[in-house]
């Protein structure tokens, strides 16, 4: 059997890093994907009100995530707000903001694009069946809402899950610094670590996104 | 069309929203954002700027322990200064932002000294040398440049400064270049090129893991230095790291520092080509 490089796992605590690691990647994204879920979700519903103010800000706030690469937002928010305000955020904080601003925007224009999605007649069928607009939100719009959304959303959770990686460069040491730390470390002793610890966190990204796309299988077959 | 002209217009405003935050960002007032040396010992703590993933210089080994040249010399300044590290892992492209903010007291993560980075940080005296190295098959050991005949030609790594500096310098010498590390090493081994050219650690480290290969040139071109950086303008810092570097070279700190850390993997042969002590380069050969 080759040499895999999957010994340097075994040495010291080095799976135990490995899975440090792992954690300080989802204690991130967990936060910033509760946030954006919930905000989105408010910030998408007001996007298809007719107010032309809200209109005009939450499309340059859209645009402005589009355009900016998270490893921008990272060091505007963890460097910038220093040198602009005095401002000491914490790195992990600061990875937590920029995660969430960015899953806000787009989780919005994907709650937008759902209640958009949705054919006026349902609307007018239940106020013709005398619903109130708050009855016809609950019982009949949002529930086809979150069928289309579930799997855009999921999509955007598994990204913002695997972007985590960016955040070393604001010194945040998180699954795959720690996996670069490990190959470095012993890069005379067995040469073929690089192997086997990207292996190792191919699994653990795999074994925490897996179960997220199968939990959305199992809703959206239970929905449809 | 007026959807058109509408989409146009949030993207020219975010464009510029965002354009805004990068200036403002870039032309920031300068506020005294580092710490005195009373202000570090009055807090306990050093924020030192390291390496995490650049062995033997600053890595981190597998009981999750900060290590390396310049670790050891980190560990040194704070037991001197009397309070615990905090050390910050940082890349090769955020060290300068860090100093600038104010985020880290010092970087010591193998930081080569240029006219361009003296611009942004102040650099204390240098604690290490440089240099490009040359390494030959024993059968023809290249112990200087003009042995190289019209068709050989050297290896280098495309991008890195031995290729910009055989460029500039010998235009007349025929590159192979090869894009990663591990395409030159195999092609190298196999007998393409007579000799192959990298900075001088990296050839040094190549020929003492591998058999059959002589560092024919130690050191050749601009000798550069690694130095401790601190913030633009932070004095008190700066002057106090020069002084325990001068102090440090009267114990031959470093040469403790190389045997400790650097010895197992360049050999005791090299010390001297690579330690710099009391912050005195010594003249070029």
């Amino acid at each position: 059997m080759p040499d895999l490089g999957l010994d340097v796992l075994f040495k010291g605590i080095n799976m135990q890093r490995l899975l440090g690691g792992l954690w300080v990647s989802l204690r991130i994204s967990l936060i910033a994907i509760a946030i954006s879920i919930f905000l989105g979700l408010v910030v998408g519903w007001l996007m298809t009100r007719k107010n032309i103010v809200i209109k005009a800000v939450t499309r340059v706030y859209l645009e402005i995530v589009r355009i900016m690469p998270q490893m921008v937002l990272l060091f505007i928010v963890f460097f910038g707000t220093t040198r602009l305000f005095g401002w000491n955020i914490d790195a992990e904080l600061s990875s937590v903001i920029v995660f969430s601003f960015w899953g806000v925007a787009e989780m919005s224009d994907l709650v937008r694009s759902a209640l958009i999605s949705i054919p006026k007649h349902q609307y007018e069928s239940a106020y013709a069946l005398g619903m109130s607009e708050g009855q016809t939100y609950l019982s009949v719009i949002i529930p086809q809402t979150f069928r289309r959304l579930i799997p855009l959303a999921i999509n955007l959770i598994t990204r913002m899950i695997k972007t985590t990686s960016l955040v070393m460069m604001i010194g945040v040491v998180e699954v795959l610094k720690v996996g670069q730390q490990i190959i470095e470390a012993n890069r005379k002793a067995s040469p073929n670590a690089a192997f086997g610890v990207y292996l190792t966190v191919f699994v653990l990204y795999f074994i925490v996104c897996w179960p997220i796309s199968m939990f959305s299988k199992r809703l959206e077959k239970k929905w449809s | 069309m007026k959807k058109i002209i509408r989409k146009i217009a949030a993207i020219t405003l975010a464009a510029v929203v965002a354009a805004a935050l990068l200036a403002g960002y870039a032309f920031a007032a300068d506020d005294v954002v580092y710490r005195t040396v009373d202000e570090i010992k009055e807090s306990g703590t050093i924020n030192i700027g390291v390496f995490s993933d650049k062995s033997p210089f600053g890595y981190v080994d597998e009981y999750g322990e900060y290590q390396g040249y310049d670790v050891y010399f980190a560990q040194r300044l704070a037991q001197d200064l009397g309070v615990e590290i905090n050390y910050i892992s940082t890349e090769a492209a955020n060290r300068i932002e860090y100093l600038q903010t104010g985020k880290v007291d010092v970087i010591l993560a193998n930081f080569t000294v240029t006219e361009e980075r003296a611009q942004e940080v102040d650099f204390a005296l240098p604690y290490m040398n440089v240099a490009l190295g040359i390494v030959s098959h024993d059968d023809r050991v290249i112990r200087d440049l003009s042995e190289i005949g019209a068709d050989d030609r050297i290896i280098v790594i495309s991008g890195t400064t031995a290729e910009t500096y055989l460029v500039k310098n010998y235009p007349d010498i025929l590159l192979q270049k090869f894009d990663t590390y591990a395409a030159a090493k195999s092609a190298f081994e196999n007998g393409t090129g007579v000799c192959w050219a990298n900075d001088n650690t990296e050839v040094i480290a190549f020929a003492i893991e591998n058999e059959g290969y002589t560092v024919g040139i130690e050191s050749l071109g601009s000798a550069d230095t690694i130095a401790p950086a601190v913030t633009k303008g932070n004095e008190s810092l700066l002057n106090w790291l020069n002084d325990e570097i001068k102090a440090l070279g009267e114990e031959k700190f470093f040469h403790a520092d190389y045997e400790a850390t650097l010895a197992e993997t360049y050999g005791l042969d090299y010390e001297d080509t690579l330690v710099v002590e009391g912050g005195v380069v010594a003249a070029a050969e």
